[in-house]
């Protein structure tokens, strides 16, 4: 099964469509979390996915495909499943700025995160060979981050 | 000179900033936090609860104003010495409100915004005692700080 999520704020026909397409062509299974029902399409959509069971979903699939959310990329993560991220475009009306082309441009050599550019690259990824799976993993700055954040805290403390 | 534990108010829309904000939970250990989001069953997901706010983006003035009151009404009760955000819109409002009630305020950039500071973010800067970018390149052209990302 193949988990698909376009993310809690905008819905994303685009995706829907392509992934309907290729699953249909490839006999595939695809649940997807849609944020707004696509009519006619044949895979099984659904609006929204509670946290818990969306976590439960992406467990049972062998990959997410998804916008290029931070929030998609971090859920994956968390399951250590195969990420493909298939970015917004704000030219086609698809979010307010193009934020997800660099988000995607980004995190694209990172191991467990493939990005379709298009929808042939899309279908590519999706029936081609086994994708590397995201690794658990704690990133190299995240205690600096963290740091920086519980100083920034104890400097607000009142005094007494 | 003794310090007393810091009340802290940590907000984050839900998606991808609320996980976020998970990610760095460590750095609220010392602190009194109560959690803000616009999702239900988020909090309860990493065994916590939170305020809940009504979501709003830049095309959004009803619900805007919506947010902004409830974000009000729970600064003025909850009186916190910091405010932290990962964003978004509500963060920001959260911030410009809790600063002119005498919080000290971080507004922490999405690793998402790769290329440029978000929107939100660039609004935040005045209000902002800290203002911290993921990105080196683009805390260097903005004129934030960089001390790491979550991912």
């Amino acid at each position: 099964m193949i988990l698909a999520t376009v993310g809690t704020q905008l819905p994303f026909p685009r995706l829907l469509k392509a992934l309907d397409r290729i699953a249909l062509k490839h006999d595939l299974r695809v649940v997807a979390q849609c944020c707004e029902v696509v009519p006619g399409l044949s895979i099984e959509q659904r609006p929204f996915v509670a946290p818990a069971e969306f976590d439960e979903l992406a467990r049972d699939a062998a990959m997410i495909v998804g916008h290029a959310g931070i929030g998609t990329i971090i859920g994956a993560d968390r399951v250590s499943r195969p990420l493909v991220l298939f970015p917004r475009k704000a030219s086609l009306g698809e979010h307010r700025n193009e934020h997800q082309l660099a988000t995607a441009r980004s995190m694209e050599k990172r191991e467990g995160i493939h990005v379709a550019w298009d929808e042939d690259q899309l279908e590519a990824l999706l029936t081609g060979p086994a994708l590397a799976p995201l690794r658990r993993g704690e990133s190299p700055t995240r205690a600096g981050l963290i740091g920086a954040i519980a100083g920034f805290i104890a400097e607000a403390a009142p005094q007494r | 000179m003794n310090r007393c534990r810091p009340k802290l108010l940590a907000i984050a829309s839900g998606g991808g900033h609320w996980e976020q904000l998970m990610l760095v939970r460590d750095a609220f250990a010392d602190a009194e936090t109560s959690f803000v989001t616009t999702m239900p069953g988020l909090a309860e997901r990493s065994g916590l609860t939170a305020y809940l706010v009504p979501d709003c983006n830049r095309n959004e003035k009803v619900k805007a104003a919506q947010c902004a009151l409830k974000l009000l009404w729970l600064i003025l009760r909850l009186r916190p010495d910091a405010i932290v955000s990962t964003g978004a819109l509500p963060g920001f409002f959260a911030i410009a409100i809790g600063r002119k009630l005498g919080a000290k305020t971080l507004w922490v950039d999405s690793v998402a915004n790769a290329e440029e500071m978000s929107m939100a973010g660039r609004l935040a800067r005045n209000h902002a005692d800290r203002w911290f970018s993921q990105w080196p390149a683009v805390a260097e052209a903005a004129g934030a700080e960089w001390h790491g990302a979550v991912l």
